[in-house]
Order: structure tokens, then C-alpha cells, then sequence
């Protein structure tokens, strides 16, 4: 074989050394020790949460407002209709404006203000929970003169924004120019192009961000300290304080009671377990709309 | 029916480097006319400047007179008015990815607000018949997307896309340039039928190809138009020597 090869006056390949066996095998043993520890401690915090929390879900847990103090009993489905609010308004404004930033990032931010929007939405994102708590506190609370569920929104509706918009670009800059211009070529205006052809062809991406963004406020309990504050009865009324479950983990668990202590960790189950399932439903949403080859 | 094209004095720029130098040129209705030339030499910014494609990009500039049929280019038309005359087909096929075989073809009209179903079902079939796809494509329109064919059937659904909008021009960025022997030989059989309805400017790598499907030639080198004619006079008996280097293969 060696002989033909020289014959053809290519370089003889020499055959694979043990030593270059070893690195490959070290090195694939090495990723995936990095994916297990990676791992871990998620599969870990589930199981402690189930382990913990799943005896005391029933019935009156996830159906009846908390019990006065002393009582034994009652639940958080107010808590649970709470977070499901203050997520669908967070949702309702973070994703529009994210998007929309997004789409001008990419599309028309080739320029010294599309840096500065790019820092300032990099700055925001570090920006500590609780600061936004703040910002959301001063804009909404102090003008109703009300804690609410309005300004909860508000406040994870800030936070969702910068990785909405950085994912959003991201995912525009992704689709080929050729794509944009097979529209152009076919006359469609640069609008229609954008809405119509690249943020079509981007969905799929563009979905990955809003869920990381969504899955990562849902859980916030800074920021709704003071703005959407917590309560112990139903509320519907966006302008009135509203109950969320992270809110009402942060103060079970700070409780001296072994049965809000119980509680807490069945809300802290339910939550992990609501976020898992929102971002399944609409990952199986999504899908169910491709085409065969897409 | 296609119109013809007048070309004056066209000079085009990339910011400050200039691509196309004072090009004259007048294109035949309802004729093929090949751009050949050395890769880099101005081809494919001439035909982006018949559509104003050229100034998509990002400090790219024109100056000089394009007309098209009656159309002035360069003067009170807009560009989104003007593509929907001038349909173009790119050197990659370019098949929106998450539209069906059907909405890839109906998008220039979609796009542009005709709804009328009936009506599209039938541009639909009449676009993919002319590209000669039809026959390959009919039993999965709605449930393939566009990104699922090959690449010849890409090209050929590429080129449905920009009939279906009834352009009069035709302009083809060497379209076979990603494509085997045989989807060629389709898509130039193809050149040949559209010609009867459509003017055709094709760009391309391959002299056979030009001299196969077009009557008149234009022979570009270093952004200047050294030579246009018709194709066997330039083939055969160029007048210009380095256009008589380039067919021969001395160069380039």
C-alpha cells in the first residue's frame, strides 16, 4: 500500500501513534466528565426538590390561599395564578420590545448608536435583580401609589429585554444575506423583508432566547419584593399587590414554622416544574409547525 | 413580453473603489445576452446595477442611466417597483428555508398583497411548469420546504419564484455555477424556452454555456465592457485582442 502511495508521489501517511489514541480518547473522556459535572448539580436540586416537596402537593395545595398564621394547612394556588400573572405580563412587554431591539441590532444597527444600544443592553443585563426592583418600584409603585402586579411585570419585563435583544440579533445576523436579497430580488420592501423572510427564517432561535429569558425571571424574587410585594388572598387586578410562588418561598422559608418550611419546598417544586413545562409546550408547539427538510 | 435595456455611462463604486467603468451597452428584447470575463471583473456588479441590488450593500454607489423598457432605473423609480419587473436568480440557490415548495413560489405576490387563492394556484403551477419542476415537485407542494431539494431542483424553484411575479427581465447571476452537467443542461434548455417571453441577462463562468444559449455576448474585463457583440462574432472573429486572449484561454 505504502508503495502505491509513493508511487503516486503522495506523502505516506504515517499510521496513528498510541500516544495521538491516547490524547483522543483522553480528551473525549474529558467532555464528557465536563457534561456530567455540568449535570449534576441540576439533576441533584431536582431530586432534592422532589425528595422534599413532593409530600406535601395535594389537592388543597395547589386549590387554597395560605391559612392564617398557626393553622396547619392550606396552599398557593393563589401564589401559583400570581406568577402565572406577573410572567404573562413580564412576557406581554419583554418580548415585544426585545425583539423589536433585536431586529434593529441587526437589520439597521451597523452604526456607533447601534454599539451604544449594544453596551448599554450588555451593561443592563449585569445590572443586580434587585436594582430593576428598584427602577420598576420608582416608575410604577410610587405613581399608583400601589405595590401591584403591573409593577412586578415591569420589573421582570426589564430584565428579559437585553437577552431577548442580544439573542434576537444574534439569530438575525445568522440568516444568510442571500435571503434577504431573494426577497429584495423579488420586490418585497425591507420591511416586509425583515418581518415577513428574516425573522421567519430565524423563529426557531429567536424562541431559544425568549425562553432562557423567560425561564431565568420566573424565578426572581428580588426585583418583586417591592413591586409586586405578595399576598395572602386571590387577586386578578393588575394594579393591586399580588401573590407570586417565588415570593411566597422567599417568606415560608424564612418562617419559624416546619409547615411553611414543608410548603416551601412544594412551591419550590411546582415552580422548577411550571418553567419546565412552558418552555416544553411551546418548544413542542414550534416544532409541530415545521415542514419536512426545513 | 420582454423589454429591452439602454445602459449609459454606468459607473459604480464600492465606497471608494470603483468597479465599473462608463459602461454603454443596449440589450435586446426578448433575447439571451451573456456577461463573460475573469472572476472580479465587474460582472455581477453589472447586472446587480440593472436591479439596484448594488445598493443594498452597505456604501455602494451608482452613477449613469438605466433604462428598462420605458422605466428610468436610476430616475423616480422605486427599487421595490422596479424588482417586480426585473426578476433575478442568484449564483447560489436561495429557496426561503422555512417556506413549503408552494409559499417559496408564491412569496413575490404573497408578499406584495395578493391573497386571491384560486388565482395563486394557478401562477404556482404555471411558474413551477415553466421551470419545469412541476412534475418532480407536485405531490409534496404544501408539505416540503423549499430547503428539501437538491440543489438543481433548488435553482429550478428559484427560478419559479422570480417568474411567478411576471417580471420582463430576467437577470441570472451564474446560475449554474453550483450545479452538475445535468441540471445545467435543464436550466440552459430552460434559458432557451424563457427567451420567447422574457429578456435574459445571464452572467457566467463558462464560455460553452454563452455561446450555447446566448445571442449577443458582452466581454467584461477589469471593470470596463472591452467588447460586445454578437455571440459568434465574438467567438469566432473578436475585434478586441484581449477579448481574443480570454475565448482562446491564453488568459484568464
Amino acid at each position: 500500500m505504502a508503495d502505491t502511495n509513493s508511487n503516486l508521489g503522495a506523502p505516506v501517511v504515517p499510521p496513528i501513534s498510541w500516544r495521538r489514541r491516547a490524547t483522543d480518547n483522553l480528551m473525549t473522556g474529558l467532555s464528557i466528565l465536563t457534561v456530567v459535572i455540568v449535570l449534576a448539580p441540576l439533576f441533584a436540586i431536582f431530586a432534592y426538590l422532589v425528595y422534599k416537596g413532593i409530600g406535601s402537593i395535594n389537592l388543597a395545595f395547589l386549590t387554597q390561599t395560605p391559612k392564617p398564621v398557626g393553622e396547619v394547612g392550606g396552599g398557593m394556588a393563589n401564589a401559583i395564578a400570581g406568577t402565572a400573572l406577573i410572567l404573562g405580563i413580564a412576557s406581554l412587554l419583554g418580548v415585544p420590545f426585545g425583539i423589536g431591539a433585536g431586529v434593529f441590532l441587526s437589520e439597521y444597527g451597523r452604526n456607533r448608536f447601534g454599539d451604544a444600544v449594544r453596551f448599554v443592553s450588555d451593561v443592563l443585563n449585569g445590572v443586580p435583580s434587585i436594582v430593576i426592583g428598584i427602577v420598576a418600584y420608582g416608575l410604577v409603585v410610587v405613581r399608583q401609589k400601589h405595590f401591584s402586579a403591573l409593577a412586578g411585570g415591569v420589573a421582570l419585563a426589564i430584565m428579559m429585554i437585553p437577552t431577548i435583544a442580544r439573542t434576537t440579533e444574534q439569530m438575525l445576523l445568522l440568516v444568510p444575506q442571500a435571503i434577504r436579497e431573494a426577497a429584495y430580488g423579488l420586490g418585497v420592501s425591507r420591511w416586509r423583508t425583515t418581518l415577513s423572510i428574516t425573522l421567519r427564517t430565524a423563529t426557531s432561535g429567536i424562541i431559544t432566547g425568549v425562553m432562557l429569558a423567560f425561564a431565568r425571571v420566573a424565578g426572581e424574587t428580588a426585583p418583586l419584593l417591592f413591586t409586586a410585594f405578595g399576598n395572602q388572598f386571590w387577586n386578578w387586578k393588575l394594579n393591586q399587590p399580588t401573590a407570586a410562588l417565588s415570593l411566597q418561598i422567599y417568606t415560608y422559608a424564612l418562617s419559624p414554622f416546619d409547615d411553611w418550611h414543608r410548603q416551601a419546598w412544594a412551591g419550590s417544586l411546582v415552580l422548577i416544574v411550571l418553567i419546565v413545562s412552558a418552555v416544553a409546550a411551546v418548544r413542542i408547539v414550534v416544532r409541530r409547525g415545521k415542514l419536512a427538510g426545513a | 413580453m420582454g423589454v429591452g435595456i439602454t445602459v449609459e455611462h454606468l459607473n459604480a463604486f464600492y465606497g471608494k473603489t470603483q468597479a465599473l467603468f462608463d459602461i454603454n451597452l443596449t440589450v435586446q428584447a426578448n433575447h439571451a445576452t451573456a456577461l463573460i470575463g475573469p472572476s472580479g471583473c465587474g460582472k455581477s456588479t453589472f447586472i446587480r446595477c440593472l436591479n439596484r441590488m448594488h445598493e443594498t450593500i452597505p456604501e455602494a454607489r451608482v452613477e449613469g442611466k438605466v433604462r428598462i423598457g420605458e422605466l428610468s432605473v436610476y430616475n423616480g423609480t422605486s427599487a421595490t417597483q422596479l424588482r417586480r419587473r426585473v426578476g433575478m436568480v442568484f449564483q447560489k440557490p436561495n429557496p426561503f428555508p422555512t417556506m413549503s415548495i408552494y409559499d417559496n413560489v408564491a412569496a413575490g405576490l404573497k408578499l406584495n398583497g395578493f391573497r386571491k387563492r384560486k388565482q395563486l394556484d394557478e401562477v404556482v403551477e404555471k411558474s413551477l411548469r415553466s421551470s419545469a419542476l412541476f412534475d418532480e415537485v407536485k405531490d409534496s407542494l404544501h408539505k416540503k420546504s423549499g430547503a428539501s431539494l437538491s440543489g438543481g431542483q433548488q435553482q429550478r424553484l428559484c427560478i419559479a419564484r422570480a417568474l411567478a411575479v411576471q417580471p420582463e427581465v430576467l437577470l441570472m447571476d451564474e446560475p449554474c455555477s453550483a450545479l452538475d452537467p445535468i441540471s445545467t443542461g435543464k436550466i440552459e434548455e430552460l434559458i432557451f424556452q424563457l427567451k420567447e417571453q422574457y429578456t435574459i441577462v445571464i452572467v457566467t463562468h463558462n464560455m460553452q454555456q454563452a455561446a450555447r444559449v446566448a445571442e449577443f455576448t458582452g466581454f467584461f474585463l477589469l471593470g470596463k465592457l472591452v467588447e460586445f457583440d454578437k455571440t459568434e462574432k465574438v467567438f469566432t472573429n473578436p475585434s478586441d485582442k484581449r477579448t481574443e486572449d480570454y475565448v482562446t484561454g491564453r488568459f484568464g
